[in-house]
């Protein structure tokens, strides 16, 4: 009878923690857009976000899109998620970490042109941890493997 | 399992493997910490700051650890009624507040230069946070039910209210571990996956170090604090009795 009991708490103690972490689950999952940190540019383009609304605008800062405004403070720049670009402008001191084709997350507003006014500039760092020799080497996501673009290159001639 | 259920079978063979887990872990703690200061490279991008990554991974590991630990002994408390479930779970949970933590203000002090702000509000940062409210509510509630007897057998057991909470607690784990694949978020996805690693050999094997160190260290901790759970109350239990005994 011990055994039969131990084996009921079980069955019942199992099933009641997968209802539970299924609950907790899909309620993340249906937080999903609510509990992002930041819109990336595809999302603005899709839900479209009305001007002056304070957001969060993240992706790439585009390799060659980084010029300083003729106030020397001001600097332009588009940010891009792979599906689209938006040109943002921020005024202040950028951190160290903000470079071309880099993750940045910018904090501020639409104008009504559609440039996007940050008010604060975050660095996002990848998922690459690297030493300063492999720079410039390619970093292939999916397979997660580095090489250089001279090896890329070769590998597409032949 | 229930072999283990005598705590003087228990202590029996905790004792001797206490100190090899202890000294062990420090060795392979301090040892990664010097190799992962003094002979893997900077980081490409955050230069020297990347070497916090040896106390912070560790420390995330360690917090989330401690709970699937706590999970486990708050099952096998609700089910096999084991007397040193509720005593694992007690000893868990300060160390794994302590880790989860330490997990918290290295990745603040990181973040300060990497990303440019102390604290930010994103999915990772605010699930960990919890987890360490969770871990808070955890002791609370432990020693209280500890406190007044409620807790299972006479070996220091906690309620079955605080199992409940351990096991509801843990739907927070997949959601840490998650939260930077299902939200946009600032900390970065996950550099170690099934598929592999983004992290260069040069940087990653002193954490390997660091990480197995900390993790025995946590070991011995826990075993420690089982045993000084047992011994405080052993020292009760015959208090009592000569109280009862003096009458």
């Amino acid at each position: 009878m011990a055994m039969k009991s131990k084996h009921q708490r079980l069955v019942l103690a199992v099933i009641a923690i997968i209802a539970v972490i299924g609950a907790g689950l899909l309620a993340a999952s249906a937080l999903k857009d609510e509990a992002a940190y930041f819109y990336a540019p595809n999302d603005v383009k899709v839900k479209g976000v009305e001007p002056g609304k304070a957001i969060r605008l993240g992706g790439m800062v585009v390799g060659g899109s980084i010029k300083k405004q003729a106030d020397g403070v001001t600097i332009a720049f588009d940010v891009t998620d792979g599906k689209a670009t938006v040109p943002a402008r921020f005024t202040g001191i950028a951190p160290d970490l903000f470079k071309e084709n880099s993750g940045v997350v910018a904090e501020g507003s639409f104008d009504d042109k559609g440039v996007f006014i940050a008010n604060n500039l975050l660095a996002k760092h990848d998922e690459r941890y690297m030493p300063r020799e492999l720079e410039g080497l390619e970093y292939n996501a999916t397979t997660h493997q580095m090489s250089s673009e001279r090896q890329m290159k070769a590998e597409q001639q032949q | 399992m229930h072999a283990y259920a005598n705590p003087a079978r228990f202590l029996g063979l905790a004792r001797p493997i206490t100190p090899w887990l202890f000294w062990g872990g420090l060795l392979l703690l301090i040892t990664g910490a010097l190799c992962g200061l003094f002979l893997s490279p900077a980081d490409y991008l955050q230069g020297e700051s990347v070497r916090i990554l040896y106390v912070h991974v560790p420390s995330a590991w360690l917090g989330m650890g401690g709970w699937v630990g706590i999970s486990i002994a708050a099952l096998m408390q609700m089910v096999w009624r084991h007397p040193l479930a509720g005593v694992a779970g007690r000893a868990i949970a300060v160390p794994g507040a302590l880790f989860t933590a330490l997990c918290l203000v290295t990745g603040s002090i990181w973040g300060r230069p990497t990303w440019g702000t102390w604290w930010e509000w994103d999915g990772r940062m605010t699930s960990m946070l919890v987890l360490l409210f969770l871990y808070f509510g955890y002791i609370a509630l432990a020693r209280a039910s500890a406190a007044d007897g409620r807790g299972i057998g006479d070996n220091g057991g906690i309620s079955r209210v605080t199992a409940i909470f351990a096991l509801v607690g843990a739907v927070n784990l997949p959601i840490i571990n998650r939260s930077v694949v299902w939200w946009n978020s600032l900390h970065q996805g996950p550099s170690i996956t099934v598929r592999g690693s983004s992290i260069d050999g040069s940087i990653l094997w002193p954490l390997g170090l660091t990480l197995l160190g900390f993790s025995l260290w946590f070991g011995a901790i826990v075993l420690m604090r089982m045993r000084a759970i047992l011994a405080e109350n052993k020292i009760e239990a015959r208090l009592a009795r000569m109280a009862r005994d003096g009458e």
